[in-house]
């Protein structure tokens, strides 16, 4: 077992991206991710890759997708404003089936909001944020090792199903310092096979194009259910989510990321008050972990959604859910950090009280 | 019997979309032409724009790609980076370089990113329908500008050399035009000098070509031959052909 | 074991460092840490502030919002982190800049005059080493001498004698004691 580092999260994403391949980052400055352009800029150069600092998130997306072409893993990041300027690329990647890799650091949003973590970029990050259909992978890191562990699994499941992925951070994650373990092997992209569909050198092959349109008629319409098909085989094979004292749970909190770690302390608490808590954490936001959610129903008749956010994950379980069990709201909006005893306030109240009093969910 | 001229291997046997009278038609094959002379079809690889080139994937025969409206030279700059030894071609238009991806050619010019761009000035949005070009001449009607531009309401035109020839970045800036044989000759050889620079490593290298648009610029120039006088006599006055930068990136230093 | 931690003072303190020192101790110790510092947008000479958690569990969160203990090393983070410390906990009053006291009789208080021992000890940077000897002493969530073993993962670039120097700043800090 490697000995365990204490790192800061941005790097520890920057480091892990590396680790499982990455040979181009292009990106913008913005807080709060800062450290993982400044940590690409060094170490992609040692590892013999490449680092721009691109004159907007805009250009950064439109490298990255330049370069993605040409089968190289490649990576961009940015916070919430960085990130609405990058949705354009991210839409292109979409419909040209470009496997990009993006690392999102939440911050306090509408606008300019402020550089605290938030959650609020939910919607954004999975519902596609551009235009048009698609879908990108995103997983959800509750700590710094997911954020050093998580590139590998968003290169494989973006260059088997050719999507945009997308680690889905927040300012807290990105910034606090834990011990990190690097669990998976370290790629090197020469043993890397170069996809059939690559740019490059079109010696011995025909001319390959990539592109996101099609304007002959029936096409795009072929063209996008084709992709249709390999979303449903993500949502089939790659779904993940992390269980916490489930067993026996009367009321299940579903979290992800920072909010999931508040909670974490939140049913200790009230464990230790004799209420039957219990964590259900997606890890994959897109795809969503519907089917076990509905399996959870069949005796969990109470959840509580806990988000930095006015209300957005909450909609996911709901849909998911779809009538068969109460699903309350602990909502806290603005880049705030819920405390474990508020948390726990709610749950206590919906357990005591009944549910009407806390059915947040208009 | 000897065969002077054929199709260049660069460019494909298809049919292209493009009006009768246009300029693109002419690029496209010089172009192919230095790509073929120069040897390096097989690991060229061209950026399509937003606009009537949309569709430059299709023609010529190497890789390409095609992405959002002016990001043409953050693209190039993707692939050149991850792939060096690659030869990378941005082209676009007016609207897609000068206004929407203004950003974009400043930049990578003062990155002196090692890529060609191919810029088809034609002082008018040809794709959407003749729209207010950020090159659009003073006077001169769009629908945009159903009366002509006017320097009041709608600012100048932009001349893109003259621009980048402030940025120390910018290796070779040429301006030239395809509305008489002269001016074809004088293009090609300025192309063919933007893709030796990328060869050679010397840094950003762009060629603007004025070009004809009759299906856009108005019932007065709709016949080819009218059109080519307007770019002699109406887009020339204001947009000088000529060589506005050539420094070899290495000697800039 | 769960000790939670807040280091505040002016930036250029040290804040920061002792709290990334901290957490690698803590590590190296074989305990769970976090560290999350205050980022982003404060002047240089504002006050800023970390959170650390060293305990033998999982971390939850790794804000601290009421911590067991509070290192404060300026006056206005006594206004600030005196009202969070959790009743029956340890506040730290860096006592050769704070010239306030606290206000609050549920909680254990220990005054050190960190500057005034860094400056005996010949290097007035060493003031945050001060603050952690004594925190090490005062609770015992970590030893001084896992601080002092923490040094130079931290520090890679720092002399031997820099080195040496802070751990005697630690060692200083660690004989004040409780009453």
């Amino acid at each position: 077992m490697a000995e365990k580092k204490l790192m800061k999260g941005n790097e520890a994403l920057a480091e892990g991206a590396v680790r499982a391949g990455c040979r181009f980052f292009a990106g913008y400055p913005i807080t709060p991710q800062n450290e993982i352009p400044e940590y690409m800029s060094w170490r992609l150069p040692q590892a013999g890759g490449a680092f721009v600092q691109s004159e907007s998130e805009v250009s950064a997306i439109n490298m990255v997708y330049g370069a993605a072409a040409t089968g190289v893993r490649c990576m961009t990041s940015s916070s919430s404003p960085g990130m609405s300027l990058k949705q354009e690329g991210i839409s292109y990647a979409a419909g040209a089936d470009l496997p990009i890799f993006i690392g999102n650091v939440m911050r306090g949003g509408p606008g300019l909001g402020n550089i605290a973590g938030a959650q609020g970029d939910y919607w954004q990050a999975t519902r596609g944020g551009g235009h048009g259909d698609y879908r990108s992978f995103v997983m959800a890191p509750n700590g710094v090792s997911e954020m050093a562990n998580f590139p590998h699994k968003c290169y494989e499941v973006a260059f088997k199903y050719r999507i945009p992925s997308m680690v889905l951070a927040d300012g807290i994650i990105g910034q606090m310092m834990e011990p990190v373990e690097f669990t998976n092997p370290e790629i090197d992209p020469k043993t890397l096979v170069e996809p059939d569909w690559a740019l490059g050198t079109n010696k011995d092959r025909a001319k390959r194009i990539v592109k996101s349109y099609d304007l002959r008629e029936g096409y795009l319409e072929v063209m996008v259910n084709e992709r249709v098909k390999r979303y449903k085989q993500i949502e089939a094979s790659e779904t993940m989510y992390e269980e916490k004292m489930m067993d026996d749970a009367e009321i299940a909190i579903v979290a992800y990321g920072t909010s999931a770690r508040v909670s974490v302390a939140a049913m200790k608490l009230a464990r230790e008050k004799g209420l039957k808590v219990g964590l259900f954490r997606p890890i994959t936001l897109w795809p969503f972990p519907k089917a076990r959610l509905v399996e959870l129903s069949k005796r969990i008749k109470k959840f509580l959604v806990v988000e930095m956010s006015l209300g957005q994950m909450v909609e996911d379980v709901q849909l998911s859910l779809n009538g068969r069990s109460e699903v309350h709201l602990h909502a806290k909006p603005g880049a705030s950090v819920m405390t474990a005893d508020e948390v726990y306030k709610t749950m206590d109240a919906i357990v005591k009280k009944g549910a009407k009093e806390y059915a947040a969910v208009k | 019997m000897q065969l002077l001229n054929k199709r260049p291997e660069s460019l494909l046997d298809v049919k292209m979309h493009y009006c009768p009278g246009c300029g693109h038609g002419i690029v496209h094959r010089l172009v192919a032409e230095v790509m073929d002379e120069l040897g390096i079809r097989e690991r060229t690889i061209g950026v399509a724009p937003v606009g009537c080139a949309v569709f430059a994937d299709t023609y010529f025969n190497c890789d390409m790609i095609q992405g959002p409206h002016g990001r043409g030279p953050a693209e190039a700059t993707g692939i050149k980076r991850a792939k060096p030894g690659t030869i990378v071609f941005s082209y676009q238009g007016d609207g897609d370089l000068a206004s929407i991806g203004m950003a974009e050619i400043v930049h990578a010019a003062i990155r002196s990113e090692n890529i060609t761009v191919i810029f088809i000035n034609n002082a008018i949005y040809g794709m959407t329908g003749g729209q207010m070009a950020p090159t659009t001449l003073i006077g001169q009607k769009a629908t945009t500008c159903v009366e002509g531009r006017t320097a009041k309401q709608a600012g100048y035109p932009i001349k893109m050399c003259e621009m980048l020839a402030t940025i120390d970045g910018a290796t070779y800036l040429e301006r030239t035009t395809v509305h008489n044989a002269a001016g074809v000759i004088k293009a090609k050889n300025a192309i063919k000098k933007a893709f030796q620079n990328q060869i050679d490593g010397k840094g950003f290298s762009m060629v603007e070509v004025l070009s004809m648009c009759p299906t856009n610029w108005g019932t007065r120039l709709d016949n080819p031959s009218e059109a080519t006088k307007y770019v002699a006599e109406g887009m020339m006055p204001v947009f000088p052909l000529g060589v506005y930068k050539d420094a070899c990136a290495a000697d800039k230093k | 074991m769960y000790q939670g931690i807040r280091i505040s003072g002016f930036g250029g303190q040290g804040v920061i460092s002792a709290g990334v020192l901290l957490a690698q101790a803590g590590m190296m110790e074989g305990k769970e840490v976090s560290f999350f510092p205050s980022y982003g947008a404060e002047m240089r000479g504002g006050t800023a502030n970390c959170s650390v958690v060293v305990a033998s569990d999982e971390v939850s969160t790794p804000i601290v919002s009421t911590p067991d203990t509070a290192i404060v090393l300026n006056e206005p983070s006594l206004v600030k982190f005196e009202p969070t410390v959790r009743p029956g906990g340890l506040l730290i009053v860096n006592s050769s800049l704070v010239n306030s006291k606290p206000t609050r009789t549920d909680i254990k208080v220990l005054y050190v005059p960190c500057n005034q021992v860094a400056g005996e000890l010949g290097n007035g940077k060493v003031m945050n080493m001060v603050a952690l000897g004594a925190f090490a002493a005062a609770t015992g969530a970590i030893s001084v001498d896992a601080i002092a073993r923490a040094l130079p993962k931290v520090y890679k670039k720092l002399k031997p004698e820099v080195i040496e120097l802070n751990v005697k700043a630690l060692r200083r800090g660690a004989e004040f004691k409780l009453n």
